[in-house]
């Protein structure tokens, strides 16, 4: 029997997806083997975040009420101390920027070995692990020697729970050692946008690495004017400064639904795809036949875009 | 002050490549210095601009082949690089964050550093772990994806960028350990008198027993057990032929879209 510990995420007064979709997976795993599953809510309005956690497959829910908003100091203490009190075989975590921030911290606290960025999860006898690697290019499996482990899953890989259930709601009193909260959180800040907004754009003509040089961006841009077109990008384009940070798809950019998103260059990482998998028709431009991006694509040229885009160019002038 | 960073160099897969066994066969493998800790390198190179006190000491768990990634830190600025090393780790397939994390840990205690910078993640194996939890094991504490970065005393004051375009302020005491994310400066390249320089630059290097460990220091309880090429899951239609026969079917399917009709 292993129970299986979930944490789930908040931000700004709402719970995060991941949080359902870690319900999903700490249900199946821990369903595998005839185990419980715990989730615990950390910080924020934890009696109104509980009801909503009241869903299929969920045993119990702790609750901490510690603070407003994630600090991982208070996440580290309280997680620590819920496993020493429930002594679950698993600690599930969101592969999330706030997971990146707390949850290498946790295994290491509870020496736990820990595998991040899970992409599946089977349970039979010892945990597999299945996780990508090299841009996505190669899958791994890692199997879990240890009876015990904490494993962080990827965002959007696993259905969101949605079926309503009972699970008993408990709340956790952990003393917060305050010597040990040495970050204080002041405050957020959202990217404004500019003249234009991407988010709004029917059709996003978007570019990638595969531009090469910030004179070719002139390109692309050419092809956006005559398909009246936005022009967006994948984040190296924002981080070497050749387009400014509002015209940034993905995970930590925009979140865009066009009708129309033509990808040049770009391999489809998967904190790219997060910003630009809801829309309608996904045409993929890229010379390596076995890009990520081409799994989401609704057509696809497999093909060199400084041939390409000039001969379309072309076509709509 | 004493800055360490930690630099890695990574691994990237050709186009066309096949596996041996847990691993990418090595014909089709390029190593590069990971992107993320281009940036970290970067940061670093920069606080020992604006401050002749500041020392920058770059360390690396790798091969003799890294070597050459590590220069191309020491050219870019890095004062002088430490490569962890050991015949132990020649059989190990997959280094897990735990492992990492007792090496650096050791290499901490050795160098007594006031500050480390990491990458957010390494983008072979991509764990992003590795600087959280070097933090908890020295007691360090940390801010992880971290794209603004400015000392003000004890303090670094660091903007974090969470999901959706959304940065989140914060203050982190020193000493600490911050993961470093792409965009937050721009390296630099290295210039021809740098890249002499760094030819002169010490890179020590150091085994586990120079770390004070022995081999269980890099045993782990994961074990990679299978690696393969995904199989694609794409439905997609592909125009064939020519770019100018791609094009032209393309700009049908666009025009059926309604994009460009006017
Ligand atoms: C915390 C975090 C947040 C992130 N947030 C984002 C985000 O919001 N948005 C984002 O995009 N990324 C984000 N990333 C980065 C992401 O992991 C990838 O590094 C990035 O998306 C890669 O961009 P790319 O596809 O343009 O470049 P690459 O992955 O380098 O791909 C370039 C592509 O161009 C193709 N190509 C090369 N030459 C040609 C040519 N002549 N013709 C056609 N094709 C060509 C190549 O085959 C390749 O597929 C984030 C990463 C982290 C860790």
């Amino acid at each position: 029997m292993s129970d299986v510990l979930a944490i789930t995420e908040h931000r700004r007064g709402e719970l995060r997806d991941v949080s359902f979709e870690l319900v999903t997976a700490g249900s199946d795993l821990a369903s595998q083997s005839g185990g419980d599953l715990h989730l615990a809510v950390i910080g924020g309005d934890v009696d109104a975040f509980a009801e909503e956690l009241a869903l299929d497959g969920v045993d119990t829910i702790h609750t901490v009420a510690e603070g407003d908003e994630f600090n991982h100091d208070v996440y580290v203490q309280a997680v620590t101390a819920l496993y020493e009190e429930l002594d679950p075989t698993y600690v599930l975590m969101g592969n999330t920027v706030n997971g990146l921030d707390y949850a290498p911290a946790v295994a290491e606290q509870l020496d736990l070995p820990l595998v991040t960025d899970a992409v599946g999860l089977e349970n039979e006898g010892a945990l597999t692990v299945t996780r990508e690697m090299y841009a996505s290019k190669v899958e791994s499996t890692v199997e879990v020697d240890a009876g015990t482990a904490a494993v962080t899953i990827r965002p959007g890989e696993w259905d969101v729970t949605e079926a309503a259930g009972e699970p008993a709601v408990e709340a956790f009193d952990v003393e917060i050692d305050d010597s040990r909260v040495r970050s204080r959180v002041t405050g957020f800040e959202e990217v404004g946008s500019g003249d234009v907004d991407i988010a709004d754009a029917d059709v996003l003509v978007s570019v990638g690495r595969g531009i090469e040089e910030e004179e070719n961006i002139e390109l692309v841009q050419e092809l956006a004017d005559a398909l009246d077109a936005t022009l967006s990008s994948s984040r190296p384009i924002v981080d070497n400064g050749w387009l400014p940070k509002d015209r940034q798809v993905g995970q930590s950019g925009k979140v865009v639904t066009p009708k129309v998103y033509l990808a040049i260059g770009i391999s489809g990482a998967v904190q790219h795809v997060a910003g630009m998998k809801g829309a309608e028709n996904i045409i993929a431009i890229n010379t390596d036949p076995d890009a990520p991006i081409f799994d989401i694509a609704d057509y696809g040229i497999v093909g060199d875009l400084f041939d390409v885009v000039p001969e379309l160019i072309e076509q709509f002038e | 002050m004493k800055v360490l960073v930690t630099v890695k160099e990574v691994a990237e897969v050709e186009e066309d490549f096949e596996l041996d066994g847990l691993h990418v066969a090595e014909q089709f493998l390029e190593y590069d210095l990971n992107e993320w800790d281009e940036y970290a390198v970067e940061e670093a190179v920069q606080l020992a601009e604006e401050d002749d006190d500041v020392e920058v000491v770059s360390v690396t768990i790798g091969p003799e082949r890294s070597e050459e990634t590590i220069r191309m830190a020491l050219a870019k600025g890095v004062d002088r690089a430490i490569r962890v090393w050991d015949d132990a780790l020649e059989d190990v397939d997959l280094l897990d964050v735990g492992a990492k994390t007792r090496l650096l840990s050791a290499v901490v205690e050795a160098e007594e550093p006031d500050f480390v910078l990491t990458g957010v993640q390494a983008n072979d194996d991509s764990f992003g772990a590795t600087g959280v939890s070097l933090a908890s094991a020295i007691d360090f504490e940390w801010a992880a994806v971290v794209n603004d970065l400015e000392l003000e005393g004890d303090v670094a004051n660091v903007r974090r960028e969470l999901e959706g375009g959304v940065e989140e302020l914060t203050e982190v005491d020193l000493p600490a350990v911050l993961s470093i994310q792409t965009g937050i400066n721009e390296p630099r390249y290295a210039s021809l008198r740098g890249i002499r320089q760094a030819q002169s630059k010490e890179i020590k290097p150091m085994s586990l027993s120079d770390l004070g460990l022995d081999a269980s220091a890099v045993e782990s309880d994961l074990e990679l057990t299978d690696m393969y090429e995904p199989e694609t899951e794409s439905d997609a239609v592909y125009f064939e032929g020519d770019a100018g026969e791609q094009a032209a079917e393309l700009a049908t399917v666009l025009r059926e879209k309604g994009v460009g009709a006017q």
